[in-house]
């Protein structure tokens, strides 16, 4: 598939789910049990790009030792637990793990 | 001053503050994806054809570890279906409004807009309620474009060496901040994240998003299940 058949196909399933949503879905159709579930999605999702990203080097293989990835990401979420502040949390993993490559 | 417009700058009022965590995200989306390989023209295309943070940057990570189309199709998907969430409570507001306007303001809809115009859409209830959500989805639309472009320009100065593909993690990192004070989500996002990163390398097709996200959503059924029968 070319890249803009690609990227095509990805803007259309996001409209749809969205366009879905606001034309097709009526109030009964979720019922509360279902609107419960559904709020897990992104604990549920983001992780699944979270964990690789920063436990795995590029070949996939696992990288536990001497890996700054590890620090700064738990850095970054003990700075986003007390803070509640999406752009603290991003900077203070970065600006840690400049620090933990460049400095130490 | 015409009601439209009114309402359409007071979209634009309550979300920009909401603006601010799409400014990194927008450089680091065009960043990256010049990285990866992609031509300015597509990823600008990215963000003018999908206009979704999350779902642009995980179609960037598989397509760089090269997964199949239809597995980044059906990841985008999934990372998508938490749309569905807001349909019950947004569509009743909706419902009057002509065909054209449901397909213009669902191009528009983000996570960030929906959440501000929800909120004015229960306190008013004019018929030009929904130009709101219209500008509240313009003003994160004309970030969302600009920072891509500057992410593109920057993305030639910046060296690799800073390593700016450990912001993907971050930023999605970021987006579960409030998660993290609640245990039944805490077990979910570990057990996602370990199914995926043990099935990294051994679901077919790169397909470990899916998977991982499928296991921690049936954690999260059972857990909630077993947390109301204790009650």
């Amino acid at each position: 598939m070319s890249n803009w058949l690609l990227i095509i196909y990805c803007g259309l399933i996001t409209f749809l789910t969205r366009f879905s949503m606001i034309a097709l879905l009526k109030k009964e159709m979720f019922n509360d049990r279902i609107r419960e579930i559904l709020s897990f999605v992104p604990s549920a999702i983001f992780p699944a790009i979270i964990f690789p990203a920063i436990f795995l080097d590029n070949s996939g293989d696992f990288q536990l030792e001497n890996n700054p990835k590890i620090m700064a990401a738990i850095i970054a979420m003990l700075i986003g637990i007390i803070s509640q502040n999406i752009i603290a949390t991003i900077i203070s993993g970065l600006a840690s793990y400049w620090f933990l490559i460049f400095m130490v | 001053m015409n009601t439209k417009f009114r309402v359409f700058l007071k979209g634009v009022f309550d979300v920009s503050p909401l603006m601010i965590p799409v400014v990194p995200f927008g450089l680091i989306f065009g960043v990256l994806s010049i990285d990866i390989g992609f031509s300015p023209i597509e990823t600008m295309g990215m963000s003018l054809i999908i206009f979704g943070g999350a779902s642009q940057i995980i179609l960037l990570q598989l397509f760089s570890g090269g997964a199949s189309s239809l597995v980044i199709i059906s990841s985008v998907g999934a990372v998508n279906s938490r749309h569905l969430l807001y349909g019950a409570v947004v569509s009743e507001h909706l419902s009057e409004l002509k065909l054209i306007w449901k397909i213009v303001i669902s191009y528009f809809l983000i996570d960030q807009a929906f959440a501000r115009s929800n909120e004015y859409f229960k306190k008013n209830n004019d018929k030009d309620k929904y130009f709101h959500l219209f500008g509240g989805g313009i003003t994160c639309w004309v970030i969302w474009q600009t920072t891509t472009f500057l992410g593109i320009v920057l993305g030639a100065f910046i060296p690799e060496k800073l390593g700016l593909s450990f912001a993907v993690p971050l930023t999605f990192l970021a987006l579960l901040v409030n998660d993290f004070r609640k245990l039944i989500n805490v077990i979910v996002i570990i057990i996602s994240g370990l199914v995926a990163t043990f099935g990294f390398n051994y679901v077919p097709y790169k397909a470990y998003v899916i998977v991982a996200g499928v296991t921690a959503l049936l954690t999260a059924a059972i857990l909630t299940k077993l947390n109301k029968k204790n009650e």
